[in-house]
């Protein structure tokens, strides 16, 4: 095997254009990975028209005032704004492209703010001007900036509430109210309720008074514990549905990891099938496969030395790989030995499987594209969601992702990388079956070929 | 008439190999039936027949690359060497690098000996650190016939050694081979040029549908069909096969 090792090196060692290509690939992968997982994302360049002018922007709100401009001024932090002195110039912005979208914010938006909250018959809208040439460019657009109008709108409503509850409060237990630049003292239902309390007990007990006081008393009853529910109540309109989150299986695996992983199992089987395939297709297309097995190589040293070479050289490239994106994202690095064993274990199944192909194929172009067209749906399928797909499908993809090395490989590199749950033990027992099973096809594919 | 070229030694002495009702079924289509000879040291056997008679199946059989049906081969004094038909090395190793892997999977004692002496032996000693992709189809089959003589065989196989060369390559070969011969291995060899089976051959082993149509020495298959039909040695082996039906 040692000198079967040396030869299949000095071969790669001259092939100097598919040796670039499959150290590159991971390479581009890994930094294509990073600068996408490190990198914020995109202010998408908006046009805006404002007709609200300064100062002009505050809605009153029972005692209170609100500035409106505040959560105009949160919006444009979000995108890139690309001031317009009119809307016909914000719209001319997004036709000739300066633009991808225009926000038209109308003079009368304030007024209208103030008469939906005081009479509810307002109608605030603002424009949002989108280029329909390009439709994906639409849609991101559209996206990114509903999701940010949406976003001050929930703000907006909550600062609504939060000033009628304070209102609320102060009607239940008094204070002091602000009118046309005036302290005015506000008595409040909890002491209007003492003072009729404390007025009854002062009267005889048989006052003309007293029935119409205890109707008073009882009223201020019912409206203290009304309102002193109402409050909490109305706060919850603006939140109304809370989540709280349930991790049941310890610790998940971060986004950014998981990303890191999924990029270094996709490299490590690209490479590994493709040199398995194509080392042992190699003995074939060169003719030496016969020479070799007339007792100078048994054929399952043969398949052992290609699944240990383009196992070993992708384990390698995917460490690298690792080692390249853990600029960008952190990967614990303290779990090194479990990386290199997931990645190990990971590198000896798809390398059985490329060995199994290349059993099959008699050329290296054969076996390249065999390895290719399998690998690609392999790995798209292991991805899916089994929640996303309907019973039948998703039983049909977890048998194919269970019979094939990408997802047993990917939970393994995951939990390595992160220490996440599920622990390793399964995927790469699941791996080292794998391995084994495609190398037992690989045995037998090579000895159908002999018997021709 | 073309010279002919025998073995002073041929079929003297102790058989170097001995083949003994050799078969070889694939599912119910028999390739080869029941082939039986022996071969002397230094002898050249030519394999010919028509496609499909059996000749590469017989010599695969003998190389040990493929197992037989049933039948039994007995090497006799050493080795047998295998030269498949398509130059079987490694296109981006150097010609020494090719002989250096096959002489330490060939486990000979000393590989770089080895590989000095078949770089003498087939004149590519100045071609040593080329890399084989560049040599010329000639100078691969050299190179691939030297691999099958590393381990020194008693026996050297064949499979239509010449097929792939030029006229002038194919001379060059064929003194190689004889050289070899005259220095005592033996060498069976398959071919479609029936007339390279009458000028280098000691004697013929014609097979036609898996089985042995002929053996014996190129005159004695010319004496078989009448003259007058047979201006040649083609012309004769032609209608040699012809009368047995093929």
């Amino acid at each position: 095997m040692r000198w079967l090792l040396v030869k299949d090196l000095q071969i790669l060692r001259r092939s100097p254009l598919l040796v670039s290509i499959l150290v590159l690939y991971p390479a581009a992968i890994a930094l294509m990975i990073g600068f996408a997982l490190s990198s914020p994302p995109g202010k998408p360049r908006v046009a805006i028209y404002t007709g609200v002018k300064p100062g002009h922007g505050k809605v009153h709100l029972g005692t209170q005032q609100v500035d409106v401009s505040q959560y105009a001024r949160e919006l444009f932090s979000s995108i890139q704004p690309l001031q317009a002195a009119s809307a016909g110039e914000a719209t001319a912005d997004v036709r000739q492209g300066r633009a991808v979208a225009a926000l038209i914010i109308p003079a009368d938006i304030t007024q209208q703010l103030q008469a939906l909250l005081q009479g509810g018959n307002g109608n605030p809208t603002v424009q949002l001007v989108l280029n329909t040439s390009n439709p994906l460019e639409r849609n991101l657009a559209d996206q990114a900036i509903q999701a940010r109008v949406d976003a001050v709108e929930q703000t907006v409503s909550k600062q609504v509430l939060k000033v009628v509850v304070h209102d609320l409060q102060q009607v239940l237990n008094g204070g002091v109210v602000n009118l046309l630049g005036q302290n005015v003292p506000l008595l409040g239902l909890r002491n209007v309720r003492t003072i009729v309390t404390g007025t009854v007990q002062s009267l005889p007990r048989d006052s003309k008074l007293l029935p119409a006081l205890h109707q008073v008393v009882a009223f201020a009853d019912i409206a203290i514990e009304g309102l002193a529910f109402a409050g909490p109540e109305i706060g919850t309109i603006g939140a109304p549905l809370s989540v709280q989150r349930i991790d049941l299986a310890g610790r998940t695996t971060p986004t950014a990891s998981y990303a890191v992983s999924i990029a270094a199992v996709v490299s490590l089987m690209f490479v590994t099938l493709l040199l398995a395939a194509g080392l042992l297709a190699l003995e074939r297309s060169e003719n030496a496969y016969s020479r070799l097995i007339r007792g100078l190589v048994s054929p399952a040293t043969l398949l052992g030395e290609k699944i240990l070479l383009s196992g070993a050289a992708a384990t390698a490239l995917a460490l690298a790989l690792a080692a390249i994106v853990s600029i960008f994202v952190p990967l614990e690095w303290a779990r090194f030995e479990l990386w290199v064993l997931a990645l190990a274990a990971s590198g000896l199944a798809f390398a059985a499987l490329g060995v199994a192909i290349g059993g099959l194929a008699r050329e290296v172009s054969t076996a390249s594209l065999m390895a290719f067209l399998l690998s690609l749906p392999v790995a798209f399928l292991a991805l899916v969601p089994s929640t996303a797909v309907s019973g039948g499908v998703g039983t049909a993809l977890g048998v194919v992702s269970f019979v094939f090395p990408f997802r047993a490989g990917l939970q393994a590199v995951s939990n390595a990388f992160s220490g996440a749950a599920p622990g390793m033990a399964w995927p790469l027992l699941h791996l080292l079956v794998l391995a084994l099973v495609f190398g037992v096809l690989a045995r037998l594919a090579l000895r159908r070929f002999a018997s021709r | 008439m073309q010279e002919r070229y025998s073995s002073p030694g041929a079929v003297e002495g102790l058989p170097a190999l001995r083949v003994r009702g050799l078969t070889r079924r694939f599912g119910d289509r028999i390739a080869v039936q029941e082939v039986s000879f022996e071969l002397a040291a230094g002898e050249r056997l030519a394999i010919i027949g028509p496609n499909g008679a059996g000749k590469t199946t017989l010599l695969s059989m003998l190389a040990g690359v493929l197992a037989p049906s049933s039948g039994e081969i007995g090497e006799g004094t050493g080795q047998i060497g295998w030269v498949p038909q398509q130059p079987a090395v490694y296109s981006k190793l150097s010609v020494a690098e090719n002989l250096r892997l096959f002489a330490r999977l060939e486990r000979l004692s000393d590989p770089e000996a080895a590989v000095d002496r078949m770089l003498e032996q087939t004149g590519l000693g100045d071609r040593r650190d080329e890399q084989v992709s560049r040599l010329s189809g000639g100078n691969q089959q050299r190179l691939n016939i030297a691999v099958g003589l590393l381990s020194r065989p008693a026996v050297l196989l064949l499979d239509e050694p010449s097929s792939a060369l030029d006229p002038r390559q194919r001379e060059r070969l064929w003194e190689f081979i004889l050289e070899l011969s005259h220095q005592g291995t033996s060498v069976i060899y398959s071919t479609h040029n029936v007339l390279e089976a009458d000028r280098y051959a000691d004697r013929l082993l014609v097979l036609g549908d898996g089985e042995v149509l002929f053996l014996g020495r190129p005159g004695e298959l010319a004496d078989t069909v009448s003259g007058r039909e047979a201006p040649d040695f083609e012309s004769a082996f032609v209608s040699f096969l012809r009368s047995r039906g093929h």
